[in-house]
Formats: structure tokens, C-alpha cells, sequence
């Protein structure tokens, strides 16, 4: 066991797939000698060499087409992309071919890669470096996105994501790179993609959430705590394939559902969300299904961000709406 | 401009393979144009979706293939039949693949050619990043792109051949520089005297050759494969030819070009080429092309056969090839409308 972040983590199972599995590499902008941006690459390059540790030009389309090649003929690339706000550029290589390759060729050709990208706002960056678009990507066939909110978690999906026999977007929430620390296991582990996890069980209404929000949906609780009500937390950690039956579970126990997202609220993945409890659940539900979300705005910049992020006041709000309905 | 048969049929320069070889090169260049005038009338039979011919084109196709090895990873577009075929890809599986049908995307597991890129551009890449992975493996492996002069303006052209120069990865780039994409010519495309000369840029080797000459673009081919497999980094090709049909089966040429241009290209037919110069060798005669003719003819008849006989895929067929298993929620769906 070691005591780490949640970025600590992620390089902890960085180094972990690319002792365990020859074939594994990864790839992106100032990943070797800097160790990233975020410094989630700080040290592989030294102990992995240039050939698994591979600095690239300026180029989100090109790296992301070149791993698909890669993942194609049989290596397992973990590409870097810098930012999400800087994912677009390769947005077609996602969408066109590394989503598609198995269908395309009918399993005769399958791209095992996994892309990882820092996603999320809430610390004053620079225009494009706070973007929840998650949901652009939770939308297409042939991906899992899968997006973990703890470093137990972090690990084992990003080692679950590297195994995967399909490609894998992995989105890693920057304001919970060095929140908090955790026990992990060393060595191998997995956590399996597409399930859910029940932070903490409730009775009275589900938070049904993923990513940074975790954070204020955790205090969340507690508050409602103090009100007398007992709220179920749900981290979905994989938005594709979504964990249908734990939401929907949790739903038919509480009867009331607030889900809580930091991407602007229309076509969010938050609407998934509650377009399922509609199908599925709707003749459980004592009240309308809450949104919290950000708003259908650009996220704002440093001086007005903390005005646009949900906040644990917001959710308790949102929550004692559904006990009142 | 690398050129070594002239229009009659007349080496300029020294032929790159023997008699034998080139009889067979023949033979396929007949059975593709035989494929091509097939897929026009059955697209207008309404038995092919669109259909993209490749009339004028067959020795940049056949040629450039014939100089890979059998194992070397293809990644080409929907123009692109011969070469796909002349690497495996099975006639059957091409009239699949025009007809609408996912299986169009799967050849046999020994032939490494990716299904046809529909997007322009994009898959340049790919045959960077899995020549690359072989050079990491450690194979001597290496891989093609095809693509055409409309192509060469993406900016996924640039990534690719940009990833290409610095980490000198074995891939053969072949332009196809066909005069036209749909109805923008190649002025259009770029203000470089030639698409060659691009290679400079990024630090490779880049060449201009005669595309309706079989010899020519074998040769630069062989040249390029063997600098990659022996390490020197990836080639550009520009083999100039012309793109005698409609751009697809939906395409009227009538609107952006002069129809004299059309007959005038083909006194450079690069079929007829070759059958001047085996007949000049004294390799040919009108039985044999007979017997060519009708082999090819047979050929395709059995392929289109072949590709007609399968039912259309189900929808479990098309939810089963999403994920490797299929996850729980596509189960649900595909249960609600197998209900
Ligand atoms: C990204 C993209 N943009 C546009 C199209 C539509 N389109 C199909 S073929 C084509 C022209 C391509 O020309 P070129 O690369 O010269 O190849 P050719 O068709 O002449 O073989 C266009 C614009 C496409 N398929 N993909």
C-alpha cells in the first residue's frame, strides 16, 4: 500500500502497465522529458526509454491517429492528450476511426488504446483549459469513457483501460489531482469498467454524479445529513457503457434522484441520466428528477468560474427540492 | 516525371521486372478494369451503393502494389480496389463493401489491408502509426497509404507526414494525383508545382512518376519499400494519372470538365500501354488476350456471386461489433427491437 493522490495514482499505474506488458507505450505532447504538464509522465521516460516513452510534435490529430495505428498492429498506446479543451483537434480520429474500426471491419481490426485527457474547471485557468465535455464523447458507440474520482479507482481503471480490448477515453478531473490521498494497493489491480459505485447509502434521495463533482456532492451528504435526510451517493466512474442497473436500483429505493454535473446543463450527460430514470423508474419517483449543473454558457474565466460551478449549497438545495415536491 | 514505357509501349528506360511478371501485372490490370466496369453497371442496377470507378488508374494501383510483399500492412480509400486486391483483398469482399454491407470491411485474417477509408485524409496516419509499432516490434514490415490530390490539402496530411519525417517511420505514402477531387482540379489544391516536392518539407524522399506507366511506379515503389525496410524513413510518391470516370456513380464530369479532355486521356491508357509493349516483346497476341479477357470476366462474375449470396446482417450482427462483448445496455436495446 502507498499513500497517494489521485495523479499519483495515475502514474503509479502508468508505471505498472508498462513493467507488466511490453506492449503497452505512451505517447503525447512533453510526456518524457517533462513528465507532462501535469507531471502525471514525471519519471517513465528515465525508466522506460524513448521507445515506450514517446514525445511527439504539436499534434492531437496526429497522435491520436498515429496510437490507432499502433493499437491496430498490436501495441497498446496510451496516448496523452494536454488539455480536453485541446481533445477537438483529434475529435474526428476519435469519432471516425478509433470508435468505428470494429464495427468498420467487422472485429478483423480492433484499436485498444486508451486516450487520457485532465478534464474540468474550478481553478482560474486560461481560456480552454476547464472544459467538462464529456458528453461528446459518452456519445458515440464503440468508446468506454470512463472517469475516476479517487486514486483507488484511478488506478485500477486506467489498468482496466489498458486492457481493454476497446478503445478507452480517460478523463482524469485536474481539481482532484492532489485533493486528497489514499491508500492504493501496489502492484496490479483492476477496477471493472462500467460499474458504478455507491459512495454512501441513503434512503431518502440519490446524487447521482461522476468526476470533481464527487467533491461537493460528498459534502453534499453530510449537510443533508444534518437536515435529517439520508442521500445515496452515487460516483458513476464509467459514463459508457453506463451502469443502467445501479442508478435505476437506487432510484426504485429512494424515489427521488438529483444529479449533479459540472458541464453546461442542455444535452448534458446529466439528461441521460434522467431521460433512463424516466424509462426505468419513472412510477418510483416522488418528485422530478433534479439537474444541477453548470450553465449553457462558456465556462466563465478566473474572476466569475466559482459563480458557474455547481456548489454543495446548489445540490442541497436541489435535494430538499425533491423531499418538499 | 520517372517514366520508362512511353505511350507506344516503348522502354525509355530499363524495365524494373521480366516478361513473366509483367504478363501477370497485365492479367491483373485486365481483371481490375473488369471488376470497375462491373461495379459501374451493377451500381446502376441498383445492386452496389455509390460507386467510386478507378478507370485510368490501374498501374498506379497495380503497379505500386506488386512491389510490396505480401505481408506488408495497406491502408488505402474507396478508389483503391486494385491495390487492396493485388494484397489479398478478396474481389467478393470489395463488391461487399460497395454494396452496403459491414462485411465489405473484414478480408481473411492473413491479409493486413484496412478497410476503405470513406473520409479524405484521415487515414494517412494510420499507416504511420502501425509502421511505426512494426519498427518497434521489430519487424521488417512495412506500410502503404493511398490517397489522392484532394487528400494532400487535409491538415491530417501534414500530422502524417510530419509524424513520418521525425520519427522516420517505414510507410510508403502513394498520391494518386488523379487531376481532380469530385470537381476541383489539382490547381485547386495547392499551389506547389508538384505534390512530390511536399516531401522536402518533411525531410523524405519524394518523387513524381508517370502513374500510367506500369514500370515507373513499380520501380519507385520497390525503391521507396526497400528504403523504409531498410530503415531510411518514409517516401512520397506522386503518381500522376487521371481519373478517367465520373468522380462516383452520382458524379456528371459534364459540369466541371471539358469531355475532349476525357477522350484525349485515353491515348495514355495504362493498360493498353503494356499490352503495346508485351506485343512489341512478342508476349502477346489476340488468343491470349482472349482467354485474359474471359478469365477476368469469370472471375468477377463468381465474386459479385459470391457477394450476393449473403442475407443482409442482422441487428445482432450490427450490435454484436460495437464492443468486443456486448455491454449491458446495448443487450437491453438490441432485446427491445428483437421483441
Ligand atoms: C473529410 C472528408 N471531406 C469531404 C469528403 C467528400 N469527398 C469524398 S471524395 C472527395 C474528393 C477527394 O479527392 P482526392 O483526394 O483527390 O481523391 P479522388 O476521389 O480523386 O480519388 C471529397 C471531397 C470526404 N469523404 N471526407
Amino acid at each position: 500500500m502507498s499513500e497517494l493522490t489521485l495523479a499519483g495514482a495515475i502514474t503509479d499505474a502508468l508505471a505498472t502497465a508498462l513493467d507488466k506488458d511490453q506492449r503497452v507505450l505512451v505517447i503525447g505532447e512533453d510526456v518524457g522529458q517533462t513528465g507532462g504538464v501535469f507531471r502525471i509522465t514525471d519519471g517513465l521516460l528515465g525508466r522506460f526509454g524513448d521507445q515506450r516513452v514517446i514525445d511527439t510534435p504539436v499534434a492531437e490529430s496526429g497522435i491520436v491517429g498515429a496510437a490507432f495505428g499502433m493499437a491496430v498492429a498490436g501495441l497498446r498506446p496510451v496516448a496523452e492528450i494536454q488539455f480536453m479543451g485541446f481533445s477537438y483537434p483529434a475529435y474526428d480520429q476519435i469519432l471516425s476511426h478509433v470508435a468505428r474500426i470494429r464495427n468498420r471491419s467487422q472485429h478483423r481490426f480492433t484499436a485498444p488504446l486508451v486516450i487520457r485527457m485532465p478534464c474540468g474547471g474550478g481553478f482560474g485557468a486560461a481560456e480552454h483549459h476547464s472544459e467538462s465535455t464529456e458528453v461528446i464523447y459518452a456519445h458515440l458507440p464503440g468508446l468506454k469513457v470512463v472517469i475516476p474520482a479517487t486514486p483507488y479507482d484511478a488506478k485500477g481503471l486506467l489498468l482496466a483501460a489498458i486492457d481493454s480490448p476497446d478503445p478507452v477515453i480517460f478523463l482524469e478531473p485536474i481539481r482532484l489531482y492532489r485533493l486528497v490521498r489514499e491508500e492504493v494497493p501496489d502492484g496490479y489491480y483492476t477496477v471493472e469498467i462500467g460499474k458504478a459505485r455507491i459512495e454512501s447509502e441513503g434512503t431518502d434521495v440519490s446524487l447521482i454524479t461522476w468526476g470533481a463533482m464527487t467533491h461537493e456532492v460528498r459534502e453534499a451528504v453530510e449537510v443533508l445529513s444534518g437536515h435529517g435526510i439520508s442521500a445515496e451517493m452515487i460516483d458513476l466512474r464509467t459514463l459508457r457503457p453506463l451502469d443502467e442497473d445501479t442508478i435505476i436500483e437506487s432510484v426504485q429505493k429512494t424515489g427521488r434522484a438529483v444529479v449533479v454535473q459540472e458541464a453546461p446543463k442542455t444535452a448534458g450527460f446529466g439528461a441521460e441520466i434522467a431521460a433512463l430514470i424516466g424509462e426505468r423508474a419513472l412510477y418510483s419517483l416522488r418528485a422530478p428528477v433534479e439537474r444541477v449543473a453548470g450553465w449553457d454558457t462558456t465556462i466563465p474565466l478566473k474572476k466569475a468560474e466559482h459563480r458557474y460551478m455547481p456548489t454543495t449549497e446548489t445540490i442541497v438545495a436541489a435535494a430538499r427540492r425533491t423531499m418538499e415536491a | 516525371m520517372r517514366n520508362i514505357l512511353d505511350l507506344e509501349g516503348r522502354l525509355v528506360g530499363e524495365a524494373p521486372i521480366d516478361i513473366d511478371t509483367t504478363r501477370r501485372l497485365y492479367r491483373a490490370m485486365v481483371e481490375a478494369r473488369a471488376y470497375d466496369k462491373k461495379g459501374t453497371t451493377l451500381q446502376r442496377q441498383g445492386r452496389l451503393a455509390t460507386y467510386a470507378p478507378l478507370l485510368g488508374q490501374e498501374a498506379a494501383q497495380v503497379g505500386s502494389a506488386a512491389a510490396l510483399d505480401p505481408n506488408d500492412w495497406m491502408v488505402a480509400t474507396y478508389r483503391d480496389a486494385a491495390a487492396m486486391w493485388m494484397q489479398g483483398y478478396p474481389w467478393e469482399v470489395l463488391f461487399l463493401s460497395r454494396s452496403g454491407d459491414e462485411r465489405g470491411g473484414r478480408p481473411p485474417v492473413h491479409v493486413d489491408v484496412l478497410p476503405p477509408s470513406i473520409t479524405v485524409g484521415a487515414h494517412m496516419i494510420h499507416a504511420v502509426g502501425i509502421a511505426w509499432a512494426e519498427k518497434l516490434l521489430g519487424t521488417s514490415r512495412i506500410a502503404i497509404t493511398y490517397f489522392g490530390d484532394g487528400a494532400t490539402s487535409e491538415g491530417d496530411f501534414h500530422e502524417a507526414m510530419n509524424f513520418a519525417g521525425v520519427f522516420k517511420t517505414p510507410t510508403v505514402f502513394l498520391c494518386q494525383n488523379n487531376g481532380y477531387a469530385i470537381s476541383m482540379p489539382r490547381e485547386r489544391q495547392t499551389a506547389s508545382a508538384t505534390i512530390a516536392q511536399k516531401a522536402d518539407a518533411y525531410g523524405m524522399a519524394g518523387e513524381q512518376v508517370d502513374g500510367n506507366d506500369l514500370f515507373a511506379v513499380y520501380a519507385a515503389t520497390k525503391e521507396a519499400a526497400d528504403r523504409a525496410r531498410a530503415g531510411d524513413g518514409a517516401t512520397l510518391i506522386e503518381a500522376v494519372t487521371y481519373r478517367i470516370g465520373p468522380h462516383t456513380t452520382n458524379d456528371d464530369p459534364g459540369r466541371y470538365r471539358d469531355p475532349e479532355e476525357e477522350r484525349a486521356a485515353h491515348d495514355r491508357d495504362p493498360v493498353e500501354r503494356v499490352r503495346r509493349y508485351l506485343e512489341n516483346e512478342g508476349a502477346w497476341d489476340g488468343d491470349w488476350e482472349e482467354t485474359v479477357q474471359a478469365k477476368a470476366a469469370t472471375t468477377i462474375e463468381r465474386a459479385v456471386e459470391l457477394a450476393e449470396s449473403l442475407d443482409s446482417p442482422s441487428p445482432a450482427d450490427i450490435y454484436g461489433a460495437v464492443y468486443e462483448e456486448m455491454s449491458p445496455d446495448l443487450r437491453r436495446q438490441l432485446e427491445g427491437i428483437e421483441s
